[in-house]
């Protein structure tokens, strides 16, 4: 039956109107342009980042030194020292707004994924939204009514306030889908067997779902460390900030350790993107300059949390469609 | 057995410590669980509360007056007069400018990575969008400042000057010269596009992931080419979703605050031009709040925040709605 | 041995398979044709799929007759979906499927350089097993083909919808609510309406890939009364795991089954009414008695 190739012509009963032929070569040329056109556009697209990482280390790399890291700042005008109270400040901010948050986080994503329908489940889904879409500035103006205004001070506390409310929705949100991903059979098993909600929790459907969550946890750090508009009125800033001397004299007075974070609690704090956003409005050229060091820093920093996260994200994700 | 129980018993204190925790600890959970919800539903509230209270002076003294285009009142602090519309306005024109820059280009590129990118370049592209997103709003700005600006945005005000400048109605927005430094809302609406551009990007390219690929198998076995199932099927399909991507861009352009602050020139000027300084809501703020003595004038920048705090949140809302209806759209695709 | 002697004694007695096969459905089998002398409108040669390194189908060669519904048929997994799905080369679409071998229609090979598959797509419509109406109204549906081809003027576009929604037996069920959402149909209207839509561009061939599987069976009836009907002016190539749907609507039938390799293979090709009484192997016996599969 191979040998046979008699060709049919199309049946001719009906009037035909489509001509295919007609207009074919601008079709295939309008989709050949525009195809071509998103590729050029997603090209364009990944130039300023290449640009804007490439300047930074370029130019900020140049005026990175061991003083940089290890010297606190001197006046203005004079050159040389560094930004150890900004990288302390950094370190303290990040610490304490994630001691508030992961736990807040955590306890709400828990409710969040298994109480979805009730009325504090949809209020707590629409606060997460809220949160996530407050603009960061709003978040400052907030915390300083909040805390500075009536504690009299601006201070680290009120900083990690507004830095963990940054945090929050990111820490709730990874965290509930994790949780949801967690089979269910796994949970309904452990409770089968009689064991409390609380101990599955903590003890099943946690450490199933931690690689996720400290995925979430390590992104919402890492873009709470890149904010400056949060800390604009809580941690203000303060180039005067000694921590190694605050500990110092708090322990030759004798005080417990309590009060000694306490005592720094209270203390305005600078950090590296504050630092960044006073220098660059500096006159004085080293200051500029150290601004761009500070954006290296930054940057660096920010990219290598985010890539990690995402790279150990794709690992998993790979291993587990194997 | 016996041996345990009176191993147990020894330990007594601290068995029965634990035992009691394992006894109650599913109150203790379920209590700590609903109270650190309550946390987040009362932090929202207390957002919108505060920032209420905080402004009463302000919008008692002004009212309306605060947000009309039309009053003659300035923002004034030396006379404690204020009104908001020249803020109001700055951040409308340069998300306007940050929209069109970005809509398009954000279309094409999640066009790129759902329906053409080769399965091997996907990966690495879409973590480059995403990084784009990480970098922090104060880097942009110091590279806005001093990289950007200077060689792009001002030959940029200066060619819309000499070519847009002079034509009637649209001139306005284009009236000239740009200053040298190239501070400007041109230069503000520029930076937010290329801030804003992962997010529509990335949400996109989620909406355009989501269409059930049987809509491109019936399109195509129509003979359709790659583009008219982009253009006729799939952006038709996902247009609301497209369109909560949008809003979610804009609300993230509206809140902006860093980037722009260090690039808008903080001025109010009496020119409404692209090419000239001005001031968004955020950046006078950002620029003034630290410094308001007078308490009328930090209650007035409370009341900016107010404003903006609200515009974020209807934006939200509409754009939740959005994306919300695509997801529900896919997945009664068929009704058998 | 034992299993071989009850299979030879089953072999040599094909009357009962088939009185089994036609006693099963209310039917008559289509008048005999001889296959040779019959025009032949597509030609699939030597074609192998491969999804990666696998090889999904193998070395099959076949020929549809013009306007006769040809039916492919095979357990699941056996390949006929991929097998028909390369038949308009809408495997290009899996990411990383190649196909190796020629498939003719009206003696031009589609998978020679330089062939266009958007004009062959044109040619050779495709319906799906889940209806896949756009979320337009029943009017943009139909005439979303012939808007690509150009047809702009209403009065025209107003005719081809007609004419396909008739061909497709849904006019009457529609024609007062053309501007309604295709989605608002039930399954077998939706179905339906794809297999209108797949009309108004007037292909020469129409591919059907399980095209009532997601149906009840009166919506699957309205299906196979319409594919009788249409069949005068297309080639129709039908894929089903439905054997009885299969003896009911073809003339031919390809019966397809995975070797060791789980490669699909063409097992037998012929006569739908010969396949199912007389079947020339034993493995296709087996499979129309419902001994496999």
């Amino acid at each position: 039956m191979t040998e046979m190739n008699a060709v049919v012509p199309s049946v001719a009963t009906k009037v035909s109107h489509i001509q295919s032929h007609k207009g074919f070569r601008r079709r295939k040329a309008v989709n050949w342009v525009m195809l071509a056109l998103t590729g050029l556009i997603t090209l364009l697209a990944v130039v300023p980042l290449f640009w804007i990482i490439g300047y930074v280390v370029a130019k900020g790399g140049q005026y990175i030194n061991l003083d940089f890291f290890t010297q606190l700042p001197r006046p203005s005008g004079i050159p040389g020292g560094g930004v150890l109270h900004a990288i302390e400040g950094t370190l303290l901010l990040t610490f304490f707004a994630a001691l508030i948050a992961i736990p807040i986080g955590l306890f709400a994503a828990f409710y969040a994924a298994y109480h979805p329908n009730t009325l504090l489940g949809t209020l707590l889904r629409f606060g997460t939204d809220v949160l996530s879409g407050i603009p960061s500035i709003v978040v400052g103006i907030f915390v300083y009514a909040l805390v500075v205004k009536p504690s009299g001070h601006y201070s680290l506390l009120s900083g990690s306030i507004a830095m963990a409310m940054i945090m929050l929705p990111t820490i709730i949100r990874t965290t509930e889908e994790m949780i949801k991903l967690v089979p269910v059979n796994l949970r309904e098993g452990a409770l089968a067997l009689g064991a409390p909600e609380w101990k599955t929790a903590l003890q099943v459907t946690l450490p199933a779902a931690l690689s996720g969550i400290l995925t979430g946890f390590l992104l919402s750090l890492a873009r709470a460390t890149g904010e400056t508009a949060p800390l604009l009125f809580t941690a203000l800033g303060n180039d005067r900030f000694n921590l190694s001397r605050m500990i110092s004299s708090g322990v030759s007075a004798g005080q417990s350790i309590f009060a000694i974070i306490g005592n720094i609690l209270e203390q305005p704090v600078d950090s590296l993107p504050l630092t960044l956003y006073k220098y660059s409005q500096d006159p004085n050229i080293d200051r500029i300059n150290q601004s761009w060091a500070v954006a290296f820093v930054l940057v660096i920093l920010v990219l290598t949390i985010n890539i990690v996260a995402r790279v150990w994200v794709e690992a998993r994700a790979a291993r587990l469609r194997q | 057995m016996q041996n345990v129980v009176a191993h147990q018993r020894k330990k007594l204190p601290i068995f029965a410590r634990i035992e009691s925790i394992t006894k109650h600890g599913d109150r203790v959970w379920t209590g700590l669980n609903i109270g650190m919800s309550l946390v987040v539903v009362l932090l929202m509230l207390l957002v919108g509360i505060l920032l209420w209270q905080d402004s009463a002076s302000s919008r008692q003294a002004f009212g309306f007056s605060f947000l009309s285009p039309f009053t003659e009142a300035a923002w004034n602090p030396v006379e404690n007069n204020f009104a908001a519309w020249p803020f109001i306005y700055g951040t409308f024109i340069t998300s306007l400018v940050a929209l069109i820059i970005a809509v398009p280009l954000s279309i094409g590129i999640a066009i790129f990575l759902s329906e053409l990118c080769p399965p091997w370049l996907r990966t690495p592209l879409n973590l480059l969008v995403e990084l784009l997103s990480a970098i922090p709003s104060v880097v942009y700005g110091l590279w806005g400042i001093f990289v950007f600006l200077p060689l792009v945005i001002t030959p940029l005000g200066q060619f819309l000057g000499s070519t847009l400048g002079s034509v009637p109605l649209l001139g306005s927005l284009f009236s000239g010269p740009i200053s040298a430094s190239g501070s400007s809302r041109l230069a503000a609406g520029v930076i937010l596009a290329i801030m804003i551009l992962p997010t529509i990007a990335a949400v996109t390219r989620d909406v355009l992931l989501a269409i059930p690929s049987s809509q491109r198998e019936a399109s195509l076995a129509l003979g359709a080419t790659r583009w008219e199932t982009i253009s006729r099927v799939l952006l038709p399909y996902g247009i609301s979703g497209i369109l909560g991507a949008v809003i979610l861009g804009l609300g993230r352009a509206l809140g902006e605050t860093m980037a722009v602050t260090m690039v808008i020139g903080n001025s109010i000027g009496a020119s409404a031009s692209l090419l000239k300084p001005g001031y968004t809501m955020s950046s006078v703020i950002a620029n003034e709040f630290a410094e308001a003595v007078s308490p009328m004038h930090s209650q007035a920048l409370i009341e900016v925040a107010l404003i903006l705090f609200l515009m974020t949140l209807i934006l939200n809302i509409i754009a939740r709605l959005l994306i919300w209806s695509v997801a529900r759209k896919s997945t009664s695709a068929v009704r058998v | 041995m034992e299993t071989t002697l009850i299979n030879n004694s089953f072999a040599s007695n094909p009357a009962v398979n088939a009185s089994s096969a036609v006693h099963s459905t209310p039917y008559t089998f289509p008048k005999e044709h001889d296959l040779a002398t019959l025009p032949i409108k597509m030609e699939v040669k030597d074609l192998s799929i491969y999804y990666n390194k696998f090889k999904a189908v193998e070395g099959i060669s076949l020929a549809f007759p013009a306007n006769q519904i040809t039916a492919i048929i095979g357990p699941s997994g056996c390949g006929k979906s991929t097998l028909l799905r390369s038949l308009n080369r809408m495997t290009e679409l899996i990411p990383r499927a190649h196909v190796e071998g020629s498939v003719f229609l009206d003696g031009e090979n589609l998978y020679a350089p330089g062939t266009d598959v958007v004009e062959l797509r044109r040619r050779i419509g495709m319906v799906f097993q889940r209806p896949n109406p756009f979320p337009m109204s029943i009017y943009d549906n139909i005439a979303y083909g012939p808007r690509l081809y150009g047809v702009k003027k209403r009065g025209t576009l107003d005719e081809i919808v007609e004419t396909s929604l008739k061909q497709a037996a849904l006019w009457d069920e529609v024609k007062d609510k053309l501007n309604d959402s295709g989605m608002a149909l039930s399954g077998g209207q939706q179905q339906r309406l794809c297999i209108a839509r797949a009309l108004a561009v007037e292909p020469d061939v129409v591919l059907m890939d399980e095209p009532a599987a997601s149906l009840d069976p009166i919506a699957t009836l309205k299906i196979e009364e319409l594919m009788q009907r249409i069949k005068a002016n297309y080639t129709i190539i039908i894929v089903t795991h439905n054997m009885q749907q299969a003896a009911r609507v073809s003339s031919f039938t390809a019966f397809m089954m995975m070797n060791e390799q789980r490669a699909g293979t063409l097992v037998e090709f012929g006569e739908t009414t010969s396949l199912f009484t007389n079947p020339k192997h034993k493995q296709t016996e087996d499979y129309v008695t419902g001994r496999f599969g």
